[in-house]
């Protein structure tokens, strides 16, 4: 197979954010990632795509060791992050997922105010001084998400009161307040209205100054808009990665073909 | 066999003659092609059933029940005042009448007197106490002329009255017989009828279940009430005292009661909260899979255990155990002279905390188990760590429905009485001292109903206003969790 012919379309090496060596995935006898080799880069949005049950968000999870959580899981290779190896005995997975931040399919507010919601990562982590820190770091944060227009009047409101593109906005802010250095989303936008959705894409585009970003989406046409890379998998393999545009305009593989002309659902 | 039990038999074999008997016809009117039936031949043969049993059936239940209040309504009018005698009463002639009555019955059954001769029978010609004492039917006194005709109109009704209903309910199971028989035909809707037979049952079933529990508050509602006709309700409500007299004069009030049933409880949740909360968040959060599957269902052993048995442990081994603790003197192990006897608040309160720790954890295990799984990963994909994800986020979260468990747990407290009733003692007093044996609601709602008692006294009847009060505690009690609990639930739905 051709899974292997990323190599070359990876210009920038100097660039590069996470290495992931033959990784394999495992849910007891459900083999569910399949020797994955991908580079991903700094600055950059990488796109998941491919058909459903295919393992994106499976190796998603593998990048801040969410899969940790999940007793029969079993991870196997090499992923790397700045150059060192995530899955090394020496490394806190704890500390890891503050590094590498993630946003969910479902919008998740814990039951606490917006402000707590936001805080909530800097006061596990200590990362602010005093209160004063603090107000400043939760501000930042709902600002790079662009929601504290919305909620600067009411921040001990609960965030569980918000609409659902906010929430997901006040989830991203609750990830960023942590500075993590990666953003994982999973399908961000599955639960979201039209209008929300192109609020968070814009906001996704944003972030990329600061983060390397990857983000899982089922829409095709998300993926072209947000993304600057592209990965497609199917069944567990990761089929094709490269330039956004060049797999949407010129697939080499005729699984990714097919996948993007709809004819894999 | 009694003359009812033969009149069931009948009804019932008509029944099953009917459900085949219809089932047939119908056939037979689609020429044994069941496809022709507009319902499969068996909903013909219920529907038939059901017409000839249910309301058979029911009518003989009815009239069962009413016959003898109609017919005792009706022999009342029968007695005169001057029959009753000094200290006696209405109920008590009334029960002399109903003896005579059976006395005549069993004579005539084993032919010791003709059903006309036992009409015409008169005290001034016959001895009717030796008569009825030869078949074993004793009486106090000699029976009085009145006494004796009031007794052969209840029986002549009785008898009557048995026949009219045999007669009735027959025909009534013949008439629902003849009837779906007849209509059995192929095009007739057997199925919809069965199915608003299925429907009409399972009301009655809802409606007696409701009926019971209104029938009990209303029955504990007119015994207060005749309580509080007898005994002043400042006294009950206010009052500083609980000392039942039965010579009269009584200080019944419930303060007391509540203060020591209070503080029981207070002391059961102390130990049972901590236990329950933390034992479902080992077990929901924590625990593998094999721990869990082999400690839930020990934990909910706990749970299966009568209360007597706990009230047992209280008294035998827990009680002794903490007089070695805090009683005996220079025997004891803190060498104090705190604690007398084995009965105390604390010796209650403890195993009442053991009796509600599974019923606090396997409350709590579902209302944590409920926090959607997706708040956690949000946690954890922050870089907390397991205790900090539940104390932050999965406890706040579980906090309504877990106030909710304990408002049920408190409940159940409030009403225990077996533990109480052999841990806690029998003294009503206000004292801060859990030493010390104190007394409960519903140990003394036992106590005021055991023995000789009359039930017209205010001692007596001060036993349905104490069972009210409580009721509408835990009612209150329940209504709040439930309410709080509720609310829980539908904001993950
Ligand atoms: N928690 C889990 N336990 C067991 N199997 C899982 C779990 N999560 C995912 N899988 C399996 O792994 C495969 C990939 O799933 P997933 O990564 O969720 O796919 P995608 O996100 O592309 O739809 C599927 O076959 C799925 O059944
Ligand atoms: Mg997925």
């Amino acid at each position: 197979m051709k899974d292997l012919n990323t190599q070359e379309n990876v210009v920038d090496t100097e660039n590069v954010k996470i290495v992931a060596r033959n990784v394999q995935v495992y849910y007891g006898d459900n083999h569910a990632i399949k020797d994955v080799n991908v580079e991903i880069e700094a600055n950059t949005v990488t796109a998941f795509i491919g058909p459903s049950g295919c393992g994106k968000s499976t190796f998603l999870r593998c990048i801040n060791r969410m899969n940790d959580t999940i007793d029969i899981c079993r991870v196997e290779g090499d992923i790397l992050i700045d150059g060192e190896d995530i899955y090394d005995r020496r490394v806190d997975p704890v500390q890891l997922r503050a590094k590498v931040g993630m946003v969910f399919q479902k919008p998740n507010p814990f039951p606490k105010s917006i402000f707590d919601n936001v805080a909530y990562g800097p006061r596990i982590h200590g990362l602010a001084q005093n209160k004063a820190d603090l107000n400043i770091i939760v501000e930042s944060a709902l600002r790079r998400a662009a929601i504290w227009e919305e909620v600067k009047d009411r921040l001990d409101a609960p965030g569980t009161g918000l609409s659902g593109g906010q929430q997901q906005r006040l989830c991203i802010a609750r990830a960023i307040a942590t500075e993590p250095e990666v953003l994982l989303m999973d399908e961000p936008c599955s639960a979201l209205d039209p209008i929300a959705t192109a609020q968070v894409e814009e906001l996704i585009d944003e972030l990329r100054e600061n983060y390397a970003v990857v983000i899982v989406t089922h829409s095709m046409q998300q993926a072209a808009r947000v993304s600057q890379k592209t990965a497609f998998f199917h069944l567990g393999n990761l089929v094709e990665y490269g330039e956004t545009a060049a797999i949407f305009t010129n697939p080499t593989d005729p699984r990714t073909e097919s996948y993007i002309t709809g004819r894999i659902g | 066999m009694g003359t009812t039990t033969i009149v069931i038999l009948v009804i019932l074999a008509l029944t099953v003659l009917a459900y085949s008997v219809a089932r047939n016809r119908a056939l037979a009117g689609a020429g044994g092609d069941r496809r022709k039936l507009h319902s499969l031949p068996t909903y013909y043969g219920t529907n038939a059933a059901m017409f000839t049993g249910v309301p058979a059936l029911g009518v003989l239940v009815i009239w069962l029940l009413a016959q003898p209040m109609m017919i005792e309504s009706a022999v009342v009018k029968l007695i005169p005042d001057s029959v009753i005698a000094e200290g006696s009463s209405v109920g008590l002639v009334m029960s002399d009448v109903r003896r005579v009555a059976n006395g005549l019955d069993i004579v005539i059954r084993s032919g010791g007197m003709t059903r006309e001769a036992a009409l015409a029978l008169d005290t001034t010609t016959t001895d009717v106490r030796a008569a009825l004492a030869a078949v074993g039917v004793a009486l106090g006194s000699d029976v009085k002329p009145k006494v004796l005709s009031a007794a052969q109109a209840h029986r002549q009704q009785s008898s009557s009255g048995r026949v009219w209903m045999i007669g009735i309910t027959l025909a009534l199971a013949l008439i629902g017989f003849a009837i779906s028989v007849a209509i059995s035909k192929p095009d007739f809707r057997a199925r919809n009828t069965v199915e608003r037979g299925i429907l009409a049952l399972l009301i009655l079933a809802a409606s007696l279940a409701v009926l019971t529990t209104v029938g009990i508050v209303f029955s504990m509602l007119f015994e207060s009430i005749n309580f509080f006709r007898l005994h002043p309700w400042t006294d009950f409500f206010f009052g500083p005292k609980w000392a039942p007299n039965f010579r009269g004069n009584s200080d019944l009030s419930i303060l007391p009661l509540l203060w020591g049933t209070l503080y029981i409880s207070a002391i059961a949740l102390a130990v049972a909260v901590p236990i329950g909360l933390f034992a479902a968040i080992y077990l929901s959060e924590y625990a593998g899979a094999k721990v869990r599957s082999a400690a839930k269902p020990l934990i909910e052993i706990l749970a299966g255990i009568p209360t007597i048995v706990y009230g047992l442990f209280a008294l035998l081994t827990v009680g002794p155990m903490l007089v070695n603790i805090f009683g005996r003197g220079e025997d004891g192990l803190l060498g104090v002279e705190w604690m007398s006897g084995a009965t105390a608040v604390l010796t209650a309160g403890l195993v009442m905390g053991i009796m509600l720790i599974p019923f606090v954890s396997s409350l709590s295990d579902d209302i944590i188990n409920a926090v959607p799984q997706s708040l956690r990963d949000g946690s954890y994909g922050l870089g907390a760590t397991q205790s900090e994800t539940i104390r932050q986020v999965v406890l706040p979260a579980a906090l309504p429905g877990i106030v909710g468990a304990i408002l049920l747990a408190a409940s159940r407290a409030i009403g225990e009485t077996m533990i109480v009733v052999l841990g806690a003692g029998a003294i009503a007093k206000f004292s801060g001292n859990p030493l010390e044996a104190m007394t409960t609601i519903t140990t003394r709602i036992v106590s005021q109903l055991t023995g000789d008692t009359d039930f017209a006294s205010p001692e007596t009847l001060v036993a349905f206003a104490l069972g009210l009060t409580l009721f509408v505690l835990t009612l209150g009690l329940n209504i709040i969790a439930l309410v709080i609990v509720r609310k829980y639930r539908e904001q993950y739905d």
